[in-house]
């Protein structure tokens, strides 16, 4: 028996779009979501009783505006409480530097260094640009592929050649270093170089020196080629987003049901059937389209013995290590920065003062410990958004690069000392903020894994390194969206192009599936 | 077992104290490391103890993994192309393998011991593949190649030299049965299993009691004419019947560097060893295309004309080349110049007709033979002793 066409695991972003876009193609669909809201990692909790925040991403940079135009989405209650925020690179003498668009102001910086910021700014956007348009579909296959493939892979090279020989020259040259080496080559400003590292290594387990970071930094840029000069701030949290959608979704027809967990996906012989519930109740559709990272959808849902083997070890080599934990603050008062306006605690605050506090930060994760001086961006969201707290009050989330995902001996004996740590760190930027402490938490790689069902509390489903990227994301052989699996989808941010609130992974799988037809 | 001989860098099997005094012509191979006798005084003699009286062969190096625990049959039948469970306790099973894109990794014989519990003997090194294929399952792999030692013993007097030893009533035990006797304390393990395709059977012992049971085996198989063999003499002896040998019939995809250069196993003949009744197995989906798409190459056994054994061969058709010769040898028994070639398709269905090119060398001058041959349906030498139980006496 079929109850549907299709089923997607998961009522994350990517799921939603995917789901809605099976819709509007005439498909049955339900999105099954184990949590009880929706959106996935584009979620709005109270953390504290008359405190909420985005809990997991805080702000929206790379939505794909068509996605947001197809579905419709600020009819369904996305809207922004502040656009286009400019980022500010704390000083750890008061004296901060300001990044927006492609001017960069204060502490001291040079008209050298002015200069070439833009100089610079100019030529990533160009290059984002080509992974724009790669990133818009499917990525092509190498062995076997079929003209569709190769006219992608035509129009990547002629995109490269299009730029010009010396950019060309200078993209090939680029695109496999590190951040730390083309920071120290194009600006002076250790503030400056530490705010464009901090953008390369969010979300990731690597460091300014760590090879692939320029690619990292240009993933991220993407959203800037969209139109987002910075970052943005959805009005009532990123969780509006997961509403939006799910409200675009069920417009279009599409079932969603949350605290539906799902514990297996079910096999007819070498077929998906559908999907049995943690509760037991069976749903059951030929087409199972997993939003769940791969690792989990593979080794948990399906099990790696209902997979071949040359396949079981691509997954089991996935490699999704995570850097980043979040704190969330709740305040009875505006906190001071110092050399700060009212206004400009708004904004996206970043402290990183230079590189190589950033690569101290890292450092430590590798051997498991914490560092004792991490790298932070700050969102105090209740200033541009009143619905988040009572007037008066505010809420300060902060992403910390670096936490491990695992230190020794165990979170239960860091996770205090850390967020201490995380506290007295932002203290010293914002004297007295500890005092207008009210409650706070610190969610752990570990914890994001749990609440949010991400293998290592991976962002991306998986690290965004050459080697997992484009027709090798998640592996090779499953890089169409299609696993090996008859019937058996993935449109998460374990797929190409890869994480962040984009939706681009979602609006890609759901293309694949309506292109390959019903199966068989 | 691997003590590294003094004056070479090879591994010397459980037996090396008997054969080395027996090994006349001096003429030793590397098997995986282990040094094994290619000849020990003649090779058609040796040959001919294995089809009118009792050969014998060290298989010692041969690689034996056990797999046990809860999911071991499970574990194998998603590895192995062929039904495992229709392999009852006590029986022998040959297997292939595959890699996801359904090239064959390697062949081997799996021995069932028990519930859950395997041997799994294999021409290659298994033991990443072996881990490999054990994520998601509860399965114990252990490599068991130093800790089992293993004589075939092979021929029409084969039965008659073991229960001449003792092992009382194997001449009931049916081919690809197994049956354990007691020897000197230790387990005896003796299964109807062979490379030679005539009536024989493998002896698996501890190593401690190998040279015990080499002296045991010769002194009953005097009156039976038993006699050493080394892998020449098995080679020709297998060829006669037709079974393919890896690394010879085709090279394992896990060491193929050039594309297109594994073989699946239905261009090795092998289509009765897939089971696409499974829903899963390695190369599954690959092998399933590949059956409704058609192969690249056929397997064929070609009857030659002459006696020049056909070597490396080209396979003509007109002046088009289109196939290569594998293995081949002038099979004394079958009276036949028999080949195993790789034609590409569609050629070589049974009946076409070929020319092989052979080129030999006499006394420094090298001499190109055509010789017609037939491609011909199923082995030539394929005796009804080979599958009599009671096992016929000599």
């Amino acid at each position: 028996m079929t109850d549907y066409d299709a089923l997607v695991i998961g009522g994350g972003h990517n799921g939603l779009v995917c789901a809605t876009y099976l819709a509007k193609a005439g498909k049955k669909v339900v999105v099954l979501e184990a949590r009880d809201t929706l959106g996935g990692c584009a979620s709005t909790r109270e953390f504290t009783p008359g405190f909420k925040v985005s809990d997991c991403a805080q702000w929206l940079h790379q939505l794909a505006p068509q996605i947001i135009k197809d579905l419709k989405l600020e009819q369904y209650g996305l809207a922004y409480s502040a656009r286009n925020l400019p980022t500010i690179a704390l000083g750890q003498d008061g004296s901060h530097l300001t990044l927006a668009g492609n001017v960069v102001n204060g502490a001291g910086i040079s008209s050298s260094d002015q200069a070439a910021y833009k100089t610079f700014h100019h030529k990533m956007l160009k290059y984002a640009n080509l992974l724009r348009k790669a990133y818009q579909r499917r990525p092509p296959k190498l062995v076997d592929s079929n003209w569709a493939d190769r006219l992608t892979l035509v129009k990547l090279g002629l995109g490269m050649k299009f730029m010009g020989r010396d950019d060309m020259s200078d993209f090939m040259r680029i695109i496999l270093i590190n951040i730390y080496d083309l920071m120290k080559e194009s600006f002076d400003n250790p503030l400056l170089q530490g705010a464009v590292s901090v953008d390369a290594v969010l979300g990731t387990a690597m460091g300014p020196r760590s090879p692939n970071t320029v690619f990292t930094y240009l993933h991220r840029l993407v959203g800037a080629t969209y139109g987002y000069q910075g970052v943005s701030q959805v009005t009532g949290g990123m969780g509006m987003i997961g509403q939006a959608l799910a409200g675009s979704a069920q417009n279009e027809g599409v079932d969603i049901r949350a605290t539906a967990k799902v514990a297996n996906i079910n096999l007819d012989g070498s077929c998906v059937e559908g999907v049995t519930l943690e509760n037991g109740e069976r749903v059951n559709a030929p087409l199972v389209i997993s939003n769940v990272d791969p690792v989990t959808t593979f080794t948990s849902l399906l099990g790696l013995q209902n997979i071949e083997t040359g396949m079981a070890r691509r997954v089991s080599q996935i490699r999704n290590n995570s850097g980043t934990a979040k704190l969330h603050l709740a305040l009875n008062d505006l906190p001071q920065f110092t050399g700060l306006t009212d206004e400009q605690l708004g904004h996206r605050l970043i402290i990183a003062p230079d590189m190589n506090y950033i690569e101290r930060a890292f450092n430590p994760i590798k051997y498991r410990e914490c560092c004792s001086a991490p790298v932070l961006d700050i969102s105090i969201s209740s200033v541009n958004d009143s619905t988040l707290t009572s007037p008066g009050k505010h809420v300060l989330s902060a992403l910390v690069q670096y936490a491990p995902y695992s230190p020794v001996g165990g979170w239960h004996q860091h996770k205090q000392a850390f967020t201490n740590v995380v506290i007295d760190l932002i203290s010293q930027y914002a004297p007295g903020l500890r005092t207008q402490i009210v409650a706070s938490e610190l969610c752990t790689p570990a914890d994001l894994e749990q609440d949010y069902g991400m293998t290592g509390g991976q962002w991306h489903h998986g690290e965004l390194t050459m080697d997992q990227v484009l027709m090798m994301r998640p592996f090779p052989g499953c890089s169409q969206y299609a696993s090996a699996v008859d019937g058996l989808f993935l449109c998460g941010a374990g797929t190409h192009p890869g994480g962040n609130v984009m939706g681009l992974a979602g609006s890609n799988a759901a293309a694949e599936v309506i292109k390959r037809g019903n199966p068989t | 077992m691997s003590d590294v001989s003094s004056d070479t860098m090879m591994l010397e099997t459980p037996f090396h104290s008997r054969i080395e005094p027996l090994c006349g012509l001096n003429d030793w191979g590397n098997w995986m490391g282990y040094t094994t006798p290619n000849a020990y005084f003649d090779v058609e003699l040796e040959y001919f103890a294995i089809r009118s009286t009792t050969g014998v062969f060290d298989l010692s190096p041969m690689n034996k993994y056990r797999i046990t625990g809860p999911d071991a049959e499970a574990y194998l039948n998603r590895m192995m192309t062929r039904d495992i469970s229709r392999i009852g306790t006590n029986r022998v099973g040959y297997a292939i393998w595959c890699d996801d894109a359904g090239q064959l990794l390697d062949d081997g014989t799996i021995f069932h011991l028990g519930k859950n519990d395997y041997r799994l003997c294999a021409y290659r090194r298994a033991t990443d593949w072996l881990h490999w294929c054990a994520l998601g399952f509860d399965v114990s792999i252990v490599d068991e190649t130093d800790a089992i030692a293993g004589l075939a013993v092979q021929g029409p007097t084969s039965c008659s030299t073991l229960i001449a030893m003792g092992l009382t009533g194997l001449e009931n035990l049916k081919p690809f049965g197994m049956q354990n006797y007691d020897f000197e304390g230790e387990t005896l393990m003796v299964s109807r299993t062979g490379f030679t395709g005539d009536l024989g059977y493998e002896a698996w012992i501890t190593p401690s009691k190998a040279e015990h049971l080499w002296d045991r085996l010769f002194e009953a198989g005097k009156q039976f004419l038993i006699k050493p063999i080394g892998s020449y003499a098995l080679d020709i002896a297998r060829i006669e019947t037709g079974f393919i040998q890896a690394g010879v019939d085709f090279v394992s995809s896990e060491e193929v560097i050039r594309h297109g250069r594994s073989r699946s196993p239905f261009e090795l003949g092998l289509h009765w060893l897939v089971d696409f009744k499974k829903p899963l197995f390695n190369g599954r989906k690959a092998l399933l295309a590949e059956h409704q798409q058609g192969s690249r190459y056929r397997f064929a056994l070609l009857d030659v004309d002459g006696n020049k054994p056909a070597d490396h061969s080209f396979i003509l058709k007109g002046d088009k080349q289109v196939g290569t010769v594998t293995s081949a040898a002038w099979c004394p028994t079958a009276k036949s110049n028999l080949a195993f070639a790789q034609i590409e398709m569609p050629h070589g269905a049974v009946g076409d007709q070929y020319i092989a090119e052979i080129y030999y060398q006499r006394e420094l001058h090298w001499t190109r033979v055509l010789a017609p041959c037939t491609v011909i349906d199923g082995p030539i030498f394929n005796p009804s002793r080979r599958r009599k139980t009671p096992a016929v006496a000599f």
